[in-house]
């Protein structure tokens, strides 16, 4: 069984993104590149679907610049068998769906029977690259999942929703997103970080993939980010003095807000 | 491995090389995100209730922290002096017990056996330590004889193929939770040379005749048990003897050695814990219209405070780089543990100076590591013997 699991690395999701008012992209010079603490959950129940049944081979893949071999370090020192880095300076300034689009070719060279993707990432947070990837693998794709099982080569998950959860099923080959109830990750074993180094990372440019450079990175891009500002300031609360009423005044507050 | 050439002694103390490679980074990474994320929020309630955090030595054994400087072929991982230094320092920062527990282990527990044992009983014993399944001791400390080593008066006798180990230990770090306990003893009390009256025995937990103590009620580091531990007709195998009959004197001070870099790092980790909660009490802290960092009182004890932890810091990596060259170090882990010692014991005092009243109430972490640090002087050798130690290596040399 093989498991493709799409992880990105990402300024470290401490302080705030800053916007490079040039470009209008994410600024990632002198800021600290991690995981995403997102694809944690992902890499996590791949790990543990192969701990469940030995054999499975757990390839981590990801799209970025060079230092994102860091990323999938990070991802093979925590279990998984190997890594794939596309990176090309062609590559730069892609949109969500070319991002899908060359991730999805990618993918298909390990002739996965399971994708796994975070939700949305903790940086661009779209949430349309795992949707693309479907798209391009001419796959299904179950969303949201909380809760993921295999069994007689079907997926089976439990998918979140704001009221509880939908159980939902997919022959397999499937994607799947996978959100932060999951699971734990677990720390990487030091060990797991020697050996590491010792894992094969097969690393691929546009062409490789079968991509002209017109047909990816910025030129490629079919979105164009227009412009941005920073989110409103969050105006000062109210507080309600208790004169005997404050209980209503608050439930009413939150029907208001339709939270109850 | 223990080079004795002068030169190349010469050489590390003056060349070192503190430099981390691309793997030491990301371990370190992952022990900082370890002891930041699992051992800190638990550090006041570790010294509330003083149990033993059985679930994060579990957790620390599966991560690989409990045999990190230890040789791959015995389950651990090879990796630096440099690198336990830092792991210990990372983890008193986030809790004194914690931190304590792989440093005795590996330093105290695995080192001498390491050091001295044969190939069977490193096979036997060190695998389960450096996994943290089986935690290894040190019994040396007798009620007669603490600084004193060479004083002790538990006996063992050679009986066939055994010994028969009687007397009594005190003030034994992990005992009755570790598996393993290098127990010194005088098997030649007649013997002038009293540094040749000293036999030491791996006496492993669950041998007739080995009993435990209560836990002492201590002020700091509560979560580690300190017990008594009693030799009553204990009979260990004759395979169970590190080294030759009158090897034990030997054997308890090259452990001791170096495992006093262990002791300075876990004081370099509790006085930078102190610093560090000070500073972001200190910032949000307003007297007279300001906060008590605009004070040039307050600010230069923070600034003496980080240069004394940093000069801390590097006396503690100077004497791990040595050990881990092989070269000799017991000058130099003596200066570092007593530098590294008292600075744990005044930045902590200043530390809790800066929180004001609030630093006296336990709801604040203040006074915790004000206790935590006090042991840093006193175990593995007191301040004390630590200047002896300093001060007989100078006057060595100066003969020589
Ligand atoms: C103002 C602005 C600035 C931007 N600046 C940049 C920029 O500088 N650089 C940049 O790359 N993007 C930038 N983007 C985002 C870009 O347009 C795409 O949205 C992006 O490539 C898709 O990623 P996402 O984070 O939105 O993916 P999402 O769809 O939110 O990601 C969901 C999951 O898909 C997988 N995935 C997503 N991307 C990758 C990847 N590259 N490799 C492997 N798996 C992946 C992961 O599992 C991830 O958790 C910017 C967007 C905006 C709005
Ligand atoms: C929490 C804790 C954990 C411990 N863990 C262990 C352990 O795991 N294994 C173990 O074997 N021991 C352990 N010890 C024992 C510890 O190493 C001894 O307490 C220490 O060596 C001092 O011995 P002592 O207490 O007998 O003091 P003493 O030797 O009686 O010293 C009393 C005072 O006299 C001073 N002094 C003694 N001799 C001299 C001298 N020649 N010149 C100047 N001053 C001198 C000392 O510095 C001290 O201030 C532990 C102790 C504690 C408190």
């Amino acid at each position: 069984m093989n498991i493709v699991v799409c992880v990105k690395q990402v300024p470290e999701p401490t302080g705030t993104n800053r916007i490079d008012p040039k470009s209008l992209r994410i600024l990632r010079e002198g800021v600290d590149s991690v995981l995403d603490p997102a694809d944690e959950f992902s890499i996590e129940a791949a790990l543990q679907i192969q701990e469940a049944n030995p054999g499975t081979n757990v390839v981590v893949v990801s799209m970025g610049p060079d230092r994102a071999l860091e990323a999938i370090r990070r991802g093979l020192a925590m279990g998984a068998n190997k890594g794939v880095l596309v990176s090309d300076a062609n590559l730069a300034g892609s949109d969500a769906l070319t991002t899908a689009k060359v991730l999805a070719a990618a993918i298909k060279r390990e002739n996965p029977d399971l994708v796994l993707c975070a939700t949305e990432s903790s940086d661009a947070y779209t949430g349309m690259v795992p949707g693309g990837i479907a798209h391009h693998l001419g796959l299904p794709l179950l969303s949201y999942a909380k809760k993921l099982t295999l069994a007689g080569g079907k997926v089976q998950i439990e998918r979140q929703t704001e009221a509880g959860f939908q159980r939902v099923e997919a022959q397999l080959p499937a994607v799947v997103t996978v959100t932060g109830s999951i699971n734990t990750p677990r720390y990487p074993a030091l060990k797991g970080i020697m050996q590491a180094k010792k894992k094969p990372v097969d690393q691929l440019t546009a062409a490789d993939l079968g991509f002209s450079p017109e047909q990816v990175g910025e030129k490629g891009a079919k979105e164009k980010v227009l412009g941005w500002a920073p989110a409103e300031q969050r105006k000062a609360g109210t507080v309600i003095k208790d004169d005997g009423t404050a209980a209503t005044q608050i439930a009413d507050f939150l029907a208001q807000l339709k939270v109850i | 491995m223990n080079t004795t050439d002068p030169q190349a002694a010469k050489r590390g103390r003056d060349e070192i090389n503190l430099q981390l490679n691309e793997t030491e980074r990301e371990i370190m990474q992952v022990i900082r995100d370890f002891a930041r994320n699992e051992v800190k929020p638990r550090a006041a309630e570790i010294d509330a209730t003083a149990k033993f955090p059985e679930d994060l030595v579990k957790k620390m054994g599966e991560l690989g922290l409990m045999g990190l400087p230890l040789p791959e072929e015995y389950g651990g991982l090879g990796q630096s002096y440099i690198l336990f230094a830092l792991m210990i320092e990372e983890l008193c920062a986030a809790c004194a017990t914690t931190g304590l527990v792989p440093d005795v282990n590996i330093s105290l527990g695995a080192e001498p056996i390491l050091m001295f044992g044969t190939e069977e009983q490193k096979q036997r014993w060190l695998p389960q330590m450096c996994s943290g399944e089986k935690l290894g001791a040190l019994a040396i400390t007798e009620p007669g004889a603490g600084s004193d080593a060479a004083g002790i008066k538990t006996t063992a006798v050679r009986d066939g193929d055994e010994y028969v180990i009687n007397g009594s230990k005190v003030f034994i770090t992990l005992g009755g939770v570790a598996e393993t306990y290098v127990t010194s003893t005088v098997t030649n009390p007649e013997l002038k040379d009293k540094h040749r009256h000293m036999t030491d025995f791996v006496v492993e937990k669950g041998t007739p005749g080995l009993s435990f103590g209560q836990p002492m009620h201590k002020m700091g580091i509560t979560g580690s048990p300190t017990v008594e531990v009693f030799y009553d007709n204990v009979r260990v195998p004759v395979s169970h003897r590190l080294g030759e009959e009158g090897d034990g004197f030997k054997i308890t001070m090259d452990t001791l050695d170096a495992g006093r870099i262990g002791v300075a790092a876990q004081a370099v980790g509790i006085a930078r814990s102190a610093l560090e909660d000070c500073l972001e009490y200190a910032t949000q802290r307003k007297q007279f219209g300001s906060a008590i960092t605009s004070f040039e009182g307050i600010q230069f004890m923070l600034a003496d405070m980080a240069t004394a932890i940093d000069a801390a810091r590097l006396l503690t990596l100077r004497a791990a780089y040595l050990h881990n060259q092989g070269l000799p170090c017991a000058r130099e882990s003596s200066m570092a543990k007593l530098f590294a010692g008292d600075t744990a014991m005044k930045v902590t005092t200043d530390a809790l100076q800066i929180f004001g009243g609030y630093g006296y109430i336990k709801e604040y972490p203040a006074e915790r590591h004000m206790r935590d640090a006090k042991i840093t002087q006193i175990y593995e050798g007191t301040q004390q013997i630590q200047r002896l130690v300093i001060a007989r290596d100078l006057l060595k040399k100066l003969r020589a």
